[in-house]
């Protein structure tokens, strides 16, 4: 064997991942198998009839972009990247009769911890994003698009630029779409290894070709984006779903899932589950369903806390978040966030010290170092948590924990700093014995004396 | 050098772009460039300031914010293994501490044959492949069990004494 055929025995298939059969009523991962990702393989699954069907290419009388909009708002489809912003209403937010060049960026570097669900949506079923963002560009009246891609999946932005390459050989991309006068042209870009890009405006600043540093907010990317141009930014999961919404009906996506929080949305469960993988569902399924699709907590042990929206949402203990449902009201009710979809799970053999240890130092090495509080405070934090963790921790770190991540929450341009933070805060807050008891063996007592 | 091969990937890159904002191709054209040739020279880098018409300061910039730009020479082989919280969980931490023993070298480190690099990694993005790790940029490889790592270097090495 050559290197390259060395290297290849260890590519993933997907079959751990997606195509396990335990998605539940699944429209992003329905009939994925690895080998159907090509143009041909998605038409034959009804893609691009939702295309087809805006620009009145389907024998029908065509959508409006006010339509359009309309139909992704009674949806209720809510931003998958993170924040859960309702997309209609931020499709809306474009200037629709701006003079010059609008564009439109599609978020796919993920790199929350946790995540991974738009790895394989981008590699099994590449189209459907495709199809989504041209629906979207349709709607705001842009030409032309971005996917920026996680440089560390090189594999998936490979498969993603050949599905473009396909998709506008087909007329599916270009000037004129089916004989329109729609025209749209999209283009792959990829990361190199930059957690902060993830952020809406720092991925900006990558794509213009700099150093990727959060912009100030006002002015936000619907009035100054890309090139200082009017922007929309969706998350690949968002786009991924609106082919669906726009061949079934805003009301019948709704119906999927609960009212405010429609559709299915894909969970990344990784951790102590005996099937780590990504498990598409619909919004409000109980997470003890999740827990059981990934076949349970590992080796038959106990259930001792979950991060459920990705490694910068406040963790829960076993009992609160066995008693929510998936969506973003109950867990937000529970004192978390949903986020990515990223569920995280630890058993009771799990050291919470040592896993904020972790979460500790990678906000530290991922701090682009623009605002202060963030740059030093992420430095304070991992410095507190490692000197606990090593055993040399003194009675008032705790104390110190606290105030540090305090002084960092709100404090940033950017949401990178509360990402810090919340980790610690909620670590404390559910966990504290687990720390005051480290702290404690660190130091002689006094009282005994 | 910029060969006529790399001249036209860059400029596949650069066509993606408004005509006035070529150093948006910058990442990409980096990303090349070290595939090409290892790392990231601040000759390399002068020659795509030529070629994009940017200031070679604001390449460099990009070179040392992102962290998967080799500033210097590696190993033939750079191993990333990521070992954040959902890695950690899942036996990513003994990935890299079995590739430190096998290959003899602390992460950070190069082989003394200079075939290998081993590094830590913050998340892939493949969290439910772990115990996961990236060979050279570009190729993922998952569910590395400690038997899968010795294959994989193993291999490595004889593919190397056959080429």
């Amino acid at each position: 064997m050559n290197a390259q055929e060395v290297i290849a025995q260890f590519r993933a298939t997907g079959d751990e991942t997606c195509f396990h059969g335990r998605h539940i009523n699944p429209q992003i991962y329905a009939d994925l198998n690895g080998q159907n990702w090509s143009l041909a393989d998605y038409v034959a699954r009804g893609g691009y009839q939702a295309l087809r069907k805006i620009l009145g290419k389907d024998g029908g009388e065509g959508l409006s972009q006010d339509q359009v909009i309309a139909m992704v708002k009674e949806s209720g489809l809510r931003g998958r990247g993170g924040a859960g912003f309702p997309t209609g209403l931020k499709w809306s937010f474009m200037p629709r009769q701006f003079p010059g060049q609008k564009y439109l960026v599609c978020n796919s570097d993920e790199g929350e911890p946790g995540t991974c669900k738009d790895r394989d949506i981008l590699l099994y079923n590449p189209h459907i994003v495709i199809e989504g963002m041209a629906i979207a560009a349709y709607a705001m009246g842009i030409s032309v698009g971005y996917n920026y891609i996680h440089g560390e999946i090189f594999e998936t932005y490979q498969r993603f630029e050949a599905a473009l390459e396909e998709a506008r050989a087909a007329g599916h991309l270009g000037d004129n779409i089916y004989g329109s006068s729609f025209s749209f042209q999209l283009h792959a870009h990829h990361g190199f290894g930059a957690y902060i890009c993830g952020e809406e405006t720092a991925l900006l600043e990558s794509l213009e070709g700099k150093k990727g540093q959060p912009r100030y907010k006002p002015p936000f990317p619907a009035s100054f984006g890309l090139y200082g141009k009017p922007t929309t930014i969706n998350n690949t999961e968002t786009f991924a779903a609106v082919p669906w919404i726009i061949r079934n009906g805003g009301q019948a996506y709704l119906e999927c899932g609960k009212p405010n929080n429609g559709g299915t949305k894909i969970f990344s469960v990784s951790g102590d589950v005996e099937r780590p993988g990504n498990y598409e569902v619909p919004m409000g399924t109980p997470f003890a369903k999740l827990l059981e699709l990934a076949g349970g907590v590992r080796k038959g042990r106990q259930l001792k806390a979950v991060i459920p929206g990705g490694s910068s949402s406040p963790v829960l203990p076993a009992s609160v978040i066995m008693a929510c449902t998936l969506d973003y009201d109950s867990i937000a009710k529970a004192g978390s966030m949903l986020g990515s979809g990223a569920v995280i799970v630890m058993d009771d053999s799990r050291c919470m010290v040592e896993s904020l240890l972790r979460l500790s130092y990678f906000y530290m090495h991922e701090s682009c170092g623009q605002c202060t509080p963030c740059r030093e405070g992420t430095g304070w934090l991992w410095r507190l948590v490692d000197r606990i963790h090593r055993g040399e921790g003194q009675p008032a770190d705790m104390n110190l924990l606290d105030n540090v991540a305090e002084n960092i929450m709100g404090r940033t341009i950017c949401a990178l700093g509360d990402a810090a933070a919340m980790p610690v805060r909620a670590m404390i807050k559910h966990f504290r014995p687990e720390f005051e008891s480290m702290i404690r063996a660190a130091s002689p007592s006094t009282e005994a004396a | 050098m910029i060969t006529a091969e790399m001249r036209a990937r860059f400029d596949r890159e650069t066509a993606k772009y408004p005509a006035e904002q070529r150093q948006s191709a910058v990442m990409a054209c980096l990303s090349i460039l070290q595939s090409e040739l290892g790392y990231i020279s601040p000759e390399s880098e002068q020659l795509l300031a030529d070629y994009l018409g940017m200031p070679v300061m604001a390449v460099h910039e990009v070179t040392t914010f992102y962290n998967m730009y080799n500033q210097r020479p590696v190993g033939k082989y750079k191993l990333n293994v990521c070992t954040n919280l959902p890695c950690l969980l899942r036996d990513g931490s003994n990935a890299l501490k079995h590739l430190e023993g096998k290959l003899g070298v602390s992460m950070g480190e190069t082989t003394t044959d200079g075939l290998f690099t081993l590094q830590q990694s913050e998340c892939l993005g493949a969290c439910a492949d772990s115990p996961v790790m990236l060979v050279n940029d570009r190729h993922m490889c998952s569910f590395m069990t400690h038997q899968k790592l010795d294959q994989l270097i193993d291999g490595l090495r004889a593919a190397e004494v056959k080429a």
